[in-house]
């Protein structure tokens, strides 16, 4: 038993709330780690070494661009917050797995310092850094991310039956997209993990997968395509899209606070997705995302909601 | 039944005293009793240094339209009148009124002016929140009209029982307490607001109610436990689906929200005559060896509290009186009972994780706060425009509305204490407006 009157001397006097519950940034950016292992395990064992090595040296690189800005600005180390790593993570799993290792690095800083550190850090980066990095890269180096597209090292018995509705492969990973993508099922698994554990929303990924697949199909529709559901599937299926929809465009700081903003966002982020897709070239869905980043100020000023008794 | 929008579920933590009935915790040897224990005005002391006290013997007296009488809550000596409002008595001589039974008074034959007097004799405040003097609260002005009474059973903060004991254990005088107050108001309707998991209780006040043939006029409004359900405005749109318009009294509207224990006590003052110089208290707290629900005096310290309940296991980083979300952490072990106070609880370090907010991490914009707030608030952005002593844009974006419930603090992953910068900002401008 403890004396009492003498002995409480360390008694804390704050102000309201008393309790916290237990979620933090770090733990939020540990789950969203989490959800992106299985993918990229998966992406090693199909492309080997080579993803193996764009990996580590993309996480590595956006890691030591934090910690080298900080170091250098003498400001406290956020490193261990884990940002930087998804940042690394999310480069890595949308670039082809024979790009020369030095446009990752490039990439990777330009990303974490111009991107994120220059308008203030964690929290204040009015862009998705790694799709920043990504447009920044498809922008210098377009012959490479197109071209050097890695060797499959692993054959997994599929052919590649376009029009076939033989969705297999993409669940399996035998196409040549990129390598975070090469399984859609280990991509969906991460996200259920992630709204199960409600470190994201569904309004996002719902409205910007609906959006795109309703005007894929739309389209496909009015131009008369002999497969539109199986055209619009592989758009949903490949060039980065699933990522970018539920990992990237889910970045909490730089997508809407409110729930009415996430799904015009969401819808935001389709429509630009689809129209760039249909009638531009590659990189659609991350200079679509990239523009409703920029939109999010407007978003959130315009879905406040009513005020309670106002 | 469709709750408010927004909210938090903290884990209850109640099961420490949930099953434990009232007992009474012994009279201390020394009281501690605040002039002010209610907003308004302290109470002026009628008794001075050196006089004997008896047991709910006047001791202060209403200052003024706002303020409320205190009683002494033992029988004893003035010891002091102490300076910073507080008047210390002596425990001695016999109880008048222990272990009597006492002769209830036919409250029916009162006309509502003589029930107001009384409960305003008694010294009755609001006992859950904002201690305003019940008497005041039930006094109608001309152009008010109330039609309807909400009872208020819910007990949305983490460790609190009382009140779900006291309607447990009380059934019976509750809703006689409801009759008196319906009684004042002139209105037939009361609803009772409570938490769905109470089944027990709830099935008492339904007995209760069938008993005295009062189905159509007392209706039971029963919720998921959310926090903050037992908040004015939240409980009102929740049994009502009206809304308090912005900067209006819920009387504005028509609606009166009383707490059930302090309908109890005015019960006790119309029916027995009895003052407001003891109540029921959840002490609580994983490290305090006897946890459970008392009935203590006005006056009693935290100290003679915590040798009663058998010491603690390990030191607290903080002491709470009221709930963990809304109550007020102390430091002096002398802080007495007061009217308003319904739990004492003993917090460990481990109880506390995560808190103080110091060192606050940046916003994320995950939206927890926004999804919390029961005011539809965007408190993380308010929150950094006053960071920036943006007051002007806090004002804009409704600063005034917040319920002060501290959800947003309690969700923030990064830690940053959002509820209490908005409260700090609000005493600031308001004291700014009225300069």
């Amino acid at each position: 038993m403890i004396e009492t009157q003498k002995s409480l001397t360390d008694l804390i006097v704050t102000e309201t709330p008393h309790i916290k519950d237990n979620q933090s940034i770090k733990k939020i950016m540990r789950f969203v780690i989490l959800a992106l292992i299985p993918s990229n395990m998966y992406a090693v064992y199909l492309f080997g070494i080579d993803a193996l090595i764009i990996l580590c040296v993309s996480v590595l690189s956006a890691a030591a661009a934090e910690a080298l800005f900080q170091l250098f600005l003498k400001k406290p180390l956020s490193l261990f917050d884990g940002s930087a790593v998804i940042t690394g993570l999310l480069v890595a799993m949308n670039v082809p797995a024979g790009l020369p290792v030095w446009i990752v690095i490039v990439g990777s800083f330009f990303s974490i310092i111009i991107i994120k550190q220059l308008f203030g850090g964690l929290g204040f980066n009015i862009f998705n850094p790694a799709l920043a990095g990504l447009a920044f890269i498809n922008a210098f180096w377009p012959v490479e991310m197109t071209t050097k597209v890695g060797n499959i090292t692993q054959t997994i018995a599929n052919e590649w039956p376009l029009y076939n509705i033989s969705f297999g492969p993409f669940f399996t990973g035998n196409i040549n997209g990129y390598p975070g993508e090469a399984s859609i099922f280990l991509l969906l698994a991460g996200t259920v993990f992630l709204l199960i554990n409600k470190i994201i929303n569904w309004h996002i990924p719902a409205a910007f997968i609906g959006t795109t697949a309703i005007f894929m199909l739309l389209y496909y529709a009015v131009t008369e395509f002999a497969y539109p559901v199986a055209g619009t599937l592989m758009q949903l299926f490949s060039g980065g899209f699933l990522i970018c929809a539920l990992f990237m465009a889910t970045d909490t700081v730089t997508s809407p606070i409110t729930r009415k903003g996430m799904i015009i966002f969401g819808i935001g982020c389709g429509l630009l997705t689809s129209i760039i897709r249909l009638w531009s070239d590659s990189g659609a869905v991350c200079f679509a995302v990239l523009i409703m980043n920029a939109t999010v100020p407007m978003i959130d000023r315009y879905t406040r909601p009513r005020v309670f008794g106002r | 039944m469709a709750a408010f929008k927004g909210g938090i579920h903290p884990s209850p933590n109640k099961k420490l005293t949930s099953e434990k009935g009232f007992s009474n915790l012994s009279i201390p040897h020394i009281v501690n009793i605040p002039l002010k224990q209610h907003s308004g005005n302290p109470a002026i002391p009628v008794v001075k240094a050196g006089d004997s006290v008896y047991e709910s013997q006047l001791i202060g007296k209403a200052d003024g339209l706002i303020s409320a009488n205190i009683h002494s809550s033992v029988p004893g000596k003035v010891m002091e009148i102490a300076d910073s409002g507080f008047i210390v008595i002596e425990t001695d001589g016999r109880f008048p009124s222990s272990g009597k039974t006492q002769n209830k008074i036919p409250w029916q034959d009162f006309n509502k002016e003589t029930l107001i007097s009384r409960i305003s004799a008694a010294g009755i405040t609001c006992m859950n929140g904002d201690s305003f003097p019940a008497a005041v609260k039930l006094s109608l002005q001309k152009d008010q009209k109330v039609d309807c009474l909400i009872i208020n059973c819910i007990e949305s903060e983490p460790y609190l029982t009382t009140n779900d004991i006291l309607i447990k254990t009380y059934p019976e005088e509750i809703i006689e307490g409801i009759r008196i107050v319906l009684k004042i108001l002139g209105t037939g309707n009361a609803y009772i607001g409570i938490e769905k998991n109470k089944s027990h209780t709830i099935d008492a006040l339904e007995k209760q109610i069938g008993k005295n043939s009062l189905k159509e006029n007392i209706k039971i409004f029963p919720f998921k436990t959310k926090y903050p359900q037992g908040a004015e405005k939240p409980l009102i749109r929740s049994i009502l689906k009206k809304e308090v318009p912005s900067g209006k009294l819920s009387i504005d509207i028509g609606i009166i929200v009383l707490d059930v224990s302090t309908v109890f006590a005015i019960r006790e003052a119309c029916v027995l005559n009895k003052p407001l110089f003891e109540r029921f208290v959840t002490v609580t707290g994983k490290i305090i060896n006897k946890p459970g629900n008392y009935k203590i005096r006005i006056g009693t310290r935290i100290t003679d509290i915590i040798e009663e309940c058998g010491g603690l296991k390990e030191n607290p980083v903080k002491i709470i009186i009221g709930g963990p979300m809304c109550g007020t952490s102390v430091a002096d072990l002398d802080t007495p009972v007061q009217k308003g106070t319904a739990g004492i609880i003993f917090l460990s370090k481990k109880d506390t994780a995560g808190l103080p907010q110091k060192n606050y991490g940046p916003c994320i914009r995950c939206g927890r706060c926004v999804t919390a707030c029961p005011s539809r608030l965007i408190p993380t952005e308010l929150g950094s425009a006053i960071l920036n002593s943006q007051y002007n844009l806090a004002l804009k974006m409704n600063i005034f509305d917040c319920i002060m419930c501290g959800s947003c603090s309690y969700v923030c992953p990064a830690n940053r204490p959002i509820s209490s910068i908005i409260k700090t900002a609000m005493g600031k401008m308001r004291e700014q407006k009225s300069a």
